[in-house]
């Protein structure tokens, strides 16, 4: 549905997007991911013909966003980061302003108001200024312009910002029953969204793609220790050190002074609970708990985004 | 030509929501109809005058001294109300994101700078409508010629032509739109007062300037003289205004 490929931008001499390739498939949720500037904002404004490229390609639905973009925005739904709406105009005759310049035939126009009305819950709002609504409600009538003419591509950047947490809840079911019919495209600096909603995820940092896949094969593959969680009733200031002397362990760190929990990474090959599990009821500290950690979404997003080079080897191994 | 309407419609709501245009109508009305009193009253004080010398009398003419005069003034408040029609045209819609929408919504650039044109051309023209009432008052106590009055709005008409894409360029060149009226103010000013230094320049240049001054050709048209030369400035001059703010709009996509 969308390809990039070798996509570059450059604002005077910095890239803010540089050599991006990738591609969606239809009726896909990705996820894109990426410290603040790192180029997710321009490459979306690139796919939706709101920026020239300065070298490379894009196509989405099989157009060229240069040279066809008349055929590309009739396709793709674009909510941008500042929903962009005429804050002097009622809610209703804003949609129907969009559905005008979207294209939606006079017939349709009503029922898709309604429709994208109902779907986005404005129902209360319809007549009601647009400067007089809370930021919530903003978004949802972004959203609902975004949607007027059934486009085959949805575009949101960061879309459940400003929200409350009942909202961001129905705007993330919204967006996973829209995937499916829609292509979608989701950025977020919230981690846990992209878990909950996207298939795929995206992320990048200084302009260039560091990882793409799905959450668990870069869970899996950043996994570059084991890590096991282990607290014990009787703490002692020697258990640290008389871990470390397991062989295989790379590393036990108290996490929280007097707690008696640690955390003991150990190289991937080895399994090395069983040993630590001997040694804590062999010496008779009380083994309280004992569990694998999973990197979490958050550990996945900063150690792509701030240690680079890691994952550069890593990739070429 | 869908695409062009509904953004049309769009800026004539926006003008009529917020105050611009009623302040912008207010003024302009209580402008010109002092102008149009004043100059009545001394049009007034000459028939008074000449009632006693009959051959004097019929060199008094309304169109020549009432409706032209006003015609002169109506086109001196233009040049200080188009700025602040014109100022939020494109300024705003950057400033607050929404050309975002505009852009990535299957409509050309042609489009909406011609739906912003003419939305502010309509917004013109409705103003000139109630000003219609100065020529209706002339018909009930005299017998002006209608001709004349014509030529003389077609005229008004096409200077907020020429006008209107001055203030588009420059409300495209900047966010602030306090910056795009005084900019389009400094303008239209030069373009105004070019022709007074004709006077001092050289014969060839002379004419060029001259030609170059927009109130030279509105004065044809008071007269009742619609001469090809000055359409074909006014429209020039418009076109010509257009296709500058479509490259600086282009441009600004580039950077």
């Amino acid at each position: 549905m969308i390809e990039v490929e070798n996509l570059s931008k450059k604002y005077g001499n910095n890239y803010a997007v540089r050599n991006l390739s990738f591609s969606i498939k239809k009726g896909e949720i990705l996820g894109f991911l990426g410290p603040n500037g790192a180029g997710k904002t321009t490459t979306m404004r690139i796919l939706t013909c709101y920026l020239p490229a300065t070298e490379g390609s894009a196509r989405v639905a099989g157009f060229d966003v240069f040279k066809e973009s008349l055929q590309v925005r009739k396709r793709i739904g674009y909510l941008p980061e500042h929903p962009p709406l005429y804050r002097e105009m009622p809610v209703t005759s804003f949609l129907d302003f969009v559905a005008r310049i979207k294209g939606v035939p006079r017939k349709r126009r009503k029922e898709r108001i309604e429709y994208v009305a109902r779907r986005c819950r404005l129902e209360d709002v319809k007549n009601r200024l647009i400067q007089h609504l809370s930021k919530g409600y903003r978004q949802r009538v972004g959203l609902a312009a975004a949607l007027i003419h059934d486009p085959e591509i949805l575009i949101l950047d960061e879309p459940t910002i400003g929200l409350d947490p009942k909202q961001i809840i129905e705007i993330r079911e919204l967006i996973r029953e829209l995937a499916g019919e829609h292509t979608v495209i989701l950025s977020t600096h919230i981690l846990p969204e992209v878990t909950q909603t996207c298939q795929r995820i995206l992320i990048i940092n200084e302009g260039k793609v560091v990882a793409e896949d799905s959450f668990e094969n870069l869970s899996d593959q950043l996994r570059q220790a084991e890590r096991v969680s282990v607290r014990v009733k009787r703490d002692d200031p020697a258990i640290a050190e008389r871990l470390r002397a397991i062989p295989g362990v790379v590393k036990v760190t108290a996490v929280q002074a007097g707690d008696g929990t640690y955390a003991i990474e150990s190289s991937l090959d080895v399994d090395v609970r069983e040993d630590v599990a001997r040694m804590v009821v062999g010496e008779n500290w009380g083994l309280l708990e004992m569990r694998p950690v999973r990197m979490s979404m958050e550990d996945i997003f900063l150690k792509l985004t701030t240690v680079e080079e890691d994952v550069a080897s890593e990739e070429k191994q | 030509m869908r695409n062009i309407w509904a953004i049309l419609l769009r800026e004539l709501k926006a003008y009529f929501v917020s105050p611009i245009a009623y302040v912008f109508t207010v003024v302009f009305l209580v402008v010109s109809g002092f102008f149009f009193f004043s100059i009545l009253q001394w049009f007034n004080m000459q028939c008074m005058q000449f009632m006693q010398y009959p051959q004097y009398a019929k060199e008094l003419n309304i169109n020549e001294m009432v409706m032209r005069p006003l015609f002169h003034n109506m086109s001196v408040v233009f040049l200080m109300v188009i700025p602040f029609l014109t100022m939020r045209l494109f300024s705003e819609e950057r400033r607050s994101g929404t050309d975002e929408l505009l852009l990535t919504s299957p409509v050309t650039m042609n489009q909406i700078i011609l739906g912003k044109f003419l939305g502010g051309i309509s917004a013109v023209l409705l103003i000139l409508l109630l000003t219609g009432l100065y020529p209706l008052f002339a018909f009930k106590y005299s017998s002006p010629e209608v001709g004349p009055i014509l030529s003389g709005y077609i005229g008004l008409l096409l200077l907020a032509a020429s006008f209107i894409p001055i203030g588009m360029l420059c409300s495209a060149l900047t966010e602030n739109q306090i910056v795009a009226a005084v900019l389009t103010f400094g303008v239209l000013l030069i373009f105004w007062v070019i022709g007074w230094s004709a006077e001092s320049a050289s014969y060839s240049a002379r004419e060029i300037i001259q030609y170059m001054s927009i109130t030279d050709h509105l004065e044809e048209l008071t007269k009742g003289v619609i001469d090809t030369k000055d359409i074909v400035f006014y429209v020039s001059f418009s076109v010509f205004g257009l296709f500058l703010t479509k490259m600086a709009l282009e441009s600004r996509r580039w950077r």
